[in-house]
């Protein structure tokens, strides 16, 4: 037998570990920069968006309608639109939503049929927002009639929002452990008695997170909203949802002509005169705070749950 | 002495267990209707995309829409190409794709191999709000923001370009590319790692040699993914892009991209059965299929670069 003898010198060893380990800090301070640099760029983007809307972040900004005098303009029309879309929007995505997750998690046979159910939700969480505008419009406002409005908003943005509703229930309802099912089945339990008594009730805090993160994201969605027709200038607030007369709510605002806030900002945004701009900044201010709020929100329910439940 | 213990028996009625078991099926069949609401939705997306680009297509021959090189459909004289829309579409993505893959990239592996546990459990909820930002308002960033910051050092760069269009989505997709990549580099298991460490590798080698390999597979998804999203993106592109058909390759120019393209004939008022409206049923339906290529060339590479552990 003959060994072969590698010989290195110690010196050169040496100098290879220290140079690799360089490396590796260097590497380590590129990642902190790409990190922190990327949530650098969102500060920047939050307080560069309320400078240059300093001057129109006021109340009379959030109490006015549009106007064609960039001083005068402000926003009530769109973020009252804006939360009637939403209304419809969680009265929607919600129910169906949570719904279909449960059955996917808790009913769903293992065959074709729930294969194609899956495949389609994910794939649905990846087609571009603007094609489902193209949808509601195809759709809603001309098959079924519901025009540009309120209802037909609402109903898109739904659609929109279903595939991460969808996927939060499932994780929150998977999360829920087995023995708890098999304790309630034991007694006696249906199944539909074991997910409503048991089931749902633990997964409330992750079903209440997917909501929120996909309303926030409904509320800066702009492109279907386009699609379907949103108007720009609205200088009338639809019909209030309550009313003083029996039965104290109606419905008449479904069927109206909508605006809302990324509208109203793309609308500011498109005008080439300065002065729009500063309304548009305002209006972005606006809507990315709401959005960041309902983010923090929704990680803080995540949290809070997390903390609570001990199986 | 003893007690006899009494134990009363709850019985109900058969009826009622009937009825239970009714109720049961009905809510059932209920949940499965909303489930098809998601199968609905896509066979829905296709008929409408189909159904409506139709009338385009009797009035526009496919080899026209396919080889002229000119997009004028609102003009006097008008020609159907889809060629520059395409091209704005590649051009900002390819942009976008050259920010955020290497920063999606680079975080990612800092995230997975380097960063203290605590640094990335309260960082990866904020890394993702750059995710949640309504995208008017990374169309306005990139207008009022990024196009003045890149004239000073382009001087000749047009107030309407592809290219701060391109690196705005970028970084909105930043999120999006790093955190897929991160739960794939996440579920290489640690054995792997560790033997790598006992060879003497350092983090450094062992994050590119033995994680990044054993995790290209979903490394790759998130690529894909974070194209679809660029490719998909609107207001962006219809904010600071600017509206003009242009065929071109320099990211430097204006151009329009489909999605921007079908944003401005929304906001005009074109009659419904005018072939300028339908137009944006056919550009649809083109942004749809490049979406699914990108989807199924996804799913292709994965496949084949699956690592079985």
């Amino acid at each position: 037998m003959n060994a072969a003898v590698i010989s290195v010198p110690a010196d050169s060893i040496r100098a290879g570990v220290s140079r690799r380990k360089i490396l590796d800090r260097v590497f380590v301070m590129i990642g902190l920069c790409f990190l922190f640099g990327a949530l650098l760029i969102l500060v920047i983007l939050f307080l560069d968006l309320v400078r240059d809307g300093s001057a129109k972040l006021t109340w009379d900004f959030l109490t006015s309608f549009p106007s064609r005098n960039a001083g005068r303009a402000g926003i009530l029309s769109a973020w009252v639109g804006t939360s009637l879309i939403m209304l419809v929007t969680a009265a929607v995505a919600m129910p169906v939503g949570v719904a279909a997750a449960v059955y996917l998690e808790e009913y769903a046979p293992k065959n074709w049929m729930t294969a194609v159910i899956e495949i389609n939700v994910t794939n649905l969480a990846g087609v571009p927002s603007i094609i489902y505008g193209l949808l509601a419009l195809g759709l809603f406002v001309y098959q079924f009639n519901l025009g540009q409005s309120i209802a037909a908003a609402g109903l898109t943005l739904a659609l929109l929002i279903l595939p991460i509703v969808i996927v939060a229930t499932r994780e929150a309802v998977r999360a829920v452990p087995r023995e708890i099912r098999e304790a309630a089945y034991a007694l006696g339990a249906t199944r539909w008695e074991v997910t409503a008594h048991h089931v749902l009730p633990y997964s409330v805090g992750g079903i209440l997170t997917g909501m929120i993160i996909g309303l926030s994201r409904a509320i800066g969605e702009t492109a279907p909203l386009i699609t379907i027709g949103a108007l720009s200038f609205i200088a009338f607030l639809p019909e209030s949802p309550f009313s003083s007369e029996f039965p104290f709510f109606s419905f008449a605002w479904l069927s109206e002509a909508f605006t809302a806030m990324p509208i109203q900002m793309f609308n500011w945004v498109s005008r080439p005169d300065p002065a729009f701009q500063v309304n548009a900044a305002a209006a972005g201010a606006i809507l990315l705070g709401m959005t960041l709020l309902m983010n923090g929100i929704a990680i803080y329910v995540r949290y809070r749950y997390r903390k609570k439940i001990n199986w | 002495m003893s007690t006899a213990a009494t134990i009363s028996t709850f019985r109900p009625s058969p009826t009622a267990l009937r009825l239970r078991k009714v109720r049961d099926r009905i809510i059932e069949s209920g949940l499965l209707v909303a489930a098809l609401v998601a199968v609905f939705t896509t066979v829905a997306i296709v008929v409408v995309l189909v159904y409506e680009s139709i009338p385009f297509f009797k009035a526009v021959p496919i080899k026209d829409f396919l080889t002229d090189t000119m997009w004028t459909p609102l003009f006097a004289e008008a020609r159907y190409g889809i060629l520059p829309l395409v091209a704005g579409t590649l051009v900002t993505t390819m942009v976008a794709l050259a920010v955020a893959i290497p920063a999606g990239t680079i975080i990612a592996i800092y995230l997975s191999e380097f960063a203290p546990f605590k640094l990335r459990e309260t960082i990866k909820p904020c890394l993702e709000l750059l995710g949640a930002v309504p995208t008017v308002v990374y169309g306005y960033f990139a207008l009022m923001m990024v196009t003045p910051f890149l004239q000073k050092f382009m001087p000749d760069l047009p107030g309407f370009n592809m290219l701060s269009a391109g690196l705005v989505i970028g970084i909105m997709i930043i999120p999006y590319v790093a955190s897929v990549s991160e739960d794939a580099m996440r579920a290489v298991p640690n054995y792997m790692r560790e033997g790598s460490y006992a060879m003497g590798a350092t983090r450094f080698q062992t994050a590119t040699r033995v994680v990044v390999p054993g995790a290209i597979s979903g490394i790759a998804a998130a690529y894909i993914l974070g194209i679809s999203r660029a490719v998909g993106e609107t207001m962006v592109v219809a904010v600071a892009a600017g509206l003009q058909p242009n065929l071109t390759w320099n990211p430097t120019e204006s151009a329009a991209t489909i999605t921007a393209f079908i944003v401005q004939v929304s906001l005009g008022d074109l009659p419904h059965d005018s072939i300028g409206y339908q137009s944006i049923f056919a550009a649809g339906l083109v942004l749809m299929l490049m979406t699914l290529v990108f989807n199924i060339a996804g799913f292709a590479l994965t496949r084949k670069f699956r690592e079985a552990y």
